[in-house]
């Protein structure tokens, strides 16, 4: 059934293609992975890719990491078959490439109910997210992220865009503050996540720790990795640490003490706190909880 | 006789005292006789030990049909040294000999022909690999080949199950009295510390270098005492291929994850202390460990008292660094390593002092830490590192069973599937370490624990170590290889596995593939 | 279904196998080289036999350069290669594969 809402700080792209490197990228912990039939995948295997991408869904057990199938652009003569192969084989979730307007996510919500329809499958189980890679996508973001309700998240692909935009990619990533920003906005307007582009640079461990704790603060959900190095570092930042969680737990602990004796005003660690804190403390322990380092009882 | 890991072992090899293994402390408090050498005493100054050429060496030495020679591995893939001594010997028609190695590999491929055509029957050595491994395999050696460790064979020697008539030491450098040494000349092996016990107990000992210094070449690892007959050859190996330029750390992600298990299942054991002491291979997850350890001693504020093994940069790196306080070499691996090793605290021991488990203590009994790999583990925590799955000898116990006996928490890493090949499985195929030795065995899919070990899970089961069982671990293997069909052998028996305490732990079997 | 062309699919890299697939006068004919053979082999040929059944392919020559790979890619690479040598690439039949 699909689960909207879980951790998802990493979502590691794999070229499909690559037996060796499908057979159990799970040893990596990721939250998700993505199996790629688009870009990475050569025009003549795509056919093999596919076949390989059903197997492995069908066959191996990826131990509780989230399957997503990046399929080819909505444009193309290949996205039928890849939606079919990919609901066929029971994939949790469908990235639709290149996504600029509501229409087109409806269209592809379309193909996967009929597969669904096709193949036995309980409609509505796969979801969607929708990878905006270009200026008029991240204008129609929201009605892109409201179009189905499929739509677990919106992501964002920064290659093409920072080409239309006629940016340049910085390492500061001066040049995607609007697109994050706006990006983010719609995702919580529309109360679906939101995802992080790819870095590229997989050997500058610094500049990726720079980036994400930047799109953390940001307020992303995860971000989108390349090498399976990056998975741990993603989870690293990402993860509360010990400070927070604590925190988080002060907090939630003075809300109950101050229903239990009816005081009014809130204080946590000597400094008054506003009620707006608690939604923001509940979410870091519950990211904890889902990280696997807290273990306590408050959510 | 079934022994006490299983295997059965046929009675014609139990003969002569020749006992199954009986668990890793059975010959604990055992006495013998060391078996001292018979020595040809120089009374009367006569000059120098040098001879013209190896076949002047080899017969100057007595060498007949049916003795017994030896050779060193410190030359390793670079060797020229075994392959020149045994085309001499070939040439000169001697037959049936029996090579005493401390171990073999790709560079001494001449021992091929030399099987073939009974020049060579019988082999005792630690690496069995590449076309020699094959040729054994086959069956084509006259007498089963006697796979031992290197604390093994440093036992043979000494308790007189091997007699050595005659001693061939590779060295970098000797004065013309055989007082030689592995650093100061053009093929440096930085020690020369498996060659100690072919030196002292070897009834004829030749040295064969390239670079002849002046006397005395000291320090010296051979002593001229021991040295018969010293010979210059134009080059006793390929420096290329001697040391490797610098060992590389692994960038690979998931070797990088399984050593920092590795060094977080050591952090936590309860033996990670200020002089702590530890061995690593040279293997990409066992050496990427060390980069883990240092950010725990770093976070600790402690050292490690010291290291041994297998040196590599990595170590010589925190040696220089002051993270190691001390590093104990029986063979440098690397250009960084021999270029240390012999200097300040980085000390060359004998292979005895290293692992035999019939002196008074080697440095392998005070180990707090062994890391080593696997070929395969089987639910007894029972570990193959010498046959391939395949049935083919291809690798080498090195220190592996010594270092896992004496060490207080001995650590097996390696990932649970090698292509389509479950490392964790049923049965290995065969015994190489006993799991009675083994403690932790941390995997790419989790961290198995032997059972007998209760404190280690007791710390374990505090932390975020992925624990899993031995079972478990198979368990996963399988579901996605499935279960792999048993190989079949014949009935000849190509190999015997000893122990290092001198018992048969197992026999190998020529595949039926092979046939 | 018969094979009427030849067709390749899947690499020789580690875990992966590769297929190829020829026609042949002959009933079914499968040669294969695998770096497990000893332990998997007969397994294989079996996974190989049965893969074919299901698509209905009755003859042909297939010879498959296996290097460790898990069961799910050889179905996926010899599936690849039947459907390659008789130029079908799309509607596949995914619930029965």
């Amino acid at each position: 059934m699909a689960v909207k809402q879980r951790i998802r700080r990493s979502m590691i792209f794999l070229n499909t293609q690559r037996a060796a490197l499908v057979k159990d990228a799970f040893v990596y912990h990721p939250d998700c992975v993505i199996f790629d039939l688009e870009d990475a995948v050569a025009e003549n295997e795509k056919d093999s890719a596919r076949i390989q991408l059903y197997q492995t869904l069908k066959q191996l057990d990826y131990q509780g990491v989230e399957r997503w199938v990046r399929v080819n652009a909505l444009d193309s003569d290949l996205i039928n078959e890849d939606i079919r192969a990919a609901v066929a084989g029971g994939a949790e979730g469908i990235r639709l490439p290149k996504t600029e307007t509501a229409a087109e996510v409806k269209a592809a919500a379309q193909k996967i109910e009929a597969a669904e329809k096709e193949f036995g499958r309980t409609v509505g189980q796969t979801m969607l997210m929708a990878a905006l890679e270009s200026p008029l996508g991240i204008m129609n973001a929201y009605e892109i992220a409201t179009a189905d309700d499929r739509m677990m998240g919106i992501a964002l692909s920064a290659g093409d865009y920072t080409r239309t935009m006629h940016a340049k990619r910085t390492v500061a990533g001066t040049e995607l503050f609007g697109a994050r920003s706006q990006m983010l906005i719609a995702a919580r307007a529309a109360g679906v996540m939101a995802f992080d582009t790819v870095y590229t640079d997989t050997d500058n461990e610094e500049g990726f720790k720079e980036e994400l704790r930047l799109i953390k603060n940001m307020g992303f959900d995860g971000k989108s990795c390349i090498n399976p190095k990056q998975i741990g570092i993603t989870h690293e930042i990402f993860n509360p640490s010990e400070q927070e969680i604590q925190h988080a737990e002060h907090v939630m602990e003075a809300v109950q003490d101050s229903k239990d004796n009816g005081v009014g005003v809130l204080t946590v660690d000597g400094k008054m706190v506003d009620i707006a804190w608690v939604e923001g403390a509940e979410r870091t322990l519950k990211l904890a909880k889902a990280a696997g380092i807290y273990e306590g009882e408050l959510v | 006789m079934i022994n006490s890991v299983g295997r059965d072992i046929p009675d014609e090899y139990l003969k002569n005292g020749v006992e199954p293994f009986q668990g890793i402390y059975y010959r604990d408090g055992y006495t013998y006789p060391k078996a001292a050498p018979k020595v040809s005493a120089y009374v009367k100054p006569t000059g120098d030990k040098m001879i013209a050429s190896i076949r002047g060496a080899i017969i100057a030495s007595g060498l007949k049909d049916g003795m017994t020679i030896s050779f060193h591995h410190h030359l390793r893939d670079g060797d020229y040294v075994v392959n020149m001594v045994m085309k001499e010997i070939h040439q000169l028609g001697i037959k049936d000999l029996t090579v005493c190695a401390s171990s073999l590999g790709k560079a001494h491929s001449y021992l091929v022909p030399c099987i073939e055509d009974g020049t060579v029957t019988g082999i005792s050595t630690s690496g069995i690999r590449d076309e020699i491994g094959e040729v054994v395999s086959e069956g084509k050696l006259k007498n089963p080949a006697v796979i031992r460790s290197h604390g093994g064979r440093a036992r043979a020697i000494e308790d007189g199950t091997v007699k050595i008539d005659v001693a061939f030491i590779g060295a970098s450098t000797s004065d013309a009295f055989g007082n030689a040494s592995g650093k100061g000349g053009q093929s440096d092996t930085g020690v020369l510390a498996y060659a100690d016990g072919d030196a002292k107990y070897a009834n004829k000992v030749v040295v064969i270098t390239d670079t002849i210094v002046d006397v005395p070449n000291f320090p010296a690892s051979i002593k001229g005492v021991d040295v018969d007959y010293v010979v210059k050859v134009d080059s006793i190996g390929d420096p290329t291929k001697i040391a490797t330029g610098a060992l590389r750390l692994t960038t690979d992600t998931r070797e990088l994850d399984m050593a920092k298990e590795v060094a977080k299942c050591m952090y936590y054991s309860g033996y990670f202390k200020d002089g702590f002491s530890f061995q690593t291979g040279a293997g990409g997850p066992s050496l990427a460990t060390t980069t883990f350890l240092k950010q725990y001693m770093e976070q600790d504020h402690i050292t490690c008292g010291w290291a041994m093994g297998g040196v590599t940069e990595p170590i010589v790196n925190l040696f220089n660094e002051g993270y190691i306080k001390t590093v104990l070499d029986d063979q440098s691996f690397d250009l960084a390593a021999v270029a240390s090793a012999n200097e300040g605290r980085h000390f060359e021991i004998s292979a005895s002092q290293y692992a035999n488990p019939f002196n008074k203590g080697a440095f392998v009994n005070q180990l707090n830490f062994v890391i080593l790999g696997a070929l395969e583990i089987d639910t007894d925590f029972n570990v193959n590192v010498v046959q391939g799955s395949n049935g083919v000898l291809r690798g080498a116990p090195g220190g592996h069973p010594d270092t896992a006996a004496g060490a207080d928490v001995s650590i097996i890493v390696a990932p649970l599937i090698r292509s389509r090949m479950p490392t964790v499985r049923d049965q290995v195929t065969s015994v190489t370490t006993p799991g009675e030795s083994i403690d932790v065995v941390v995997t790419d899919y989790g961290v198995a624990v032997n059972p007998k070990r209760q404190d280690l899970l007791k710390a374990f089961r505090q932390t975020n170590i992925a624990l899993k069982s031995i079972e478990e671990l198979r368990d996963l293997a399988y579901q996605y290889t499935g279960k792999p069909a048993p190989v079949e052998f014949d009935d000849q028996v190509v190999a015997l596995v000893e122990y290092r305490d001198g018992t048969i732990i197992d026999t190998i079997r020529k595949p039926k593939s092979l046939n | 279904m018969k094979i009427t062309t030849q067709a390749v699919a899947g690499t020789v890299e580690s875990s992966d196998a590769q297929v190829m697939i020829s026609p042949s006068q002959s009933d079914l004919k499968i040669d294969l080289d695998s770096s497990v053979y000893d332990q998997y082999g007969q397994h294989i040929i079996a996974l190989v036999k049965e893969t074919l059944k299901d698509l209905d392919v009755e003859g042909g020559e297939v010879k498959i350069i296996d290097k460790g790979a898990l069961d799910c890619t050889i179905k996926a690479r010899l599936q690849t290669a039947v459907y390659r040598a008789i130029g079908k690439k799309s509607d596949l039949p995914w619930e029965v594969l």
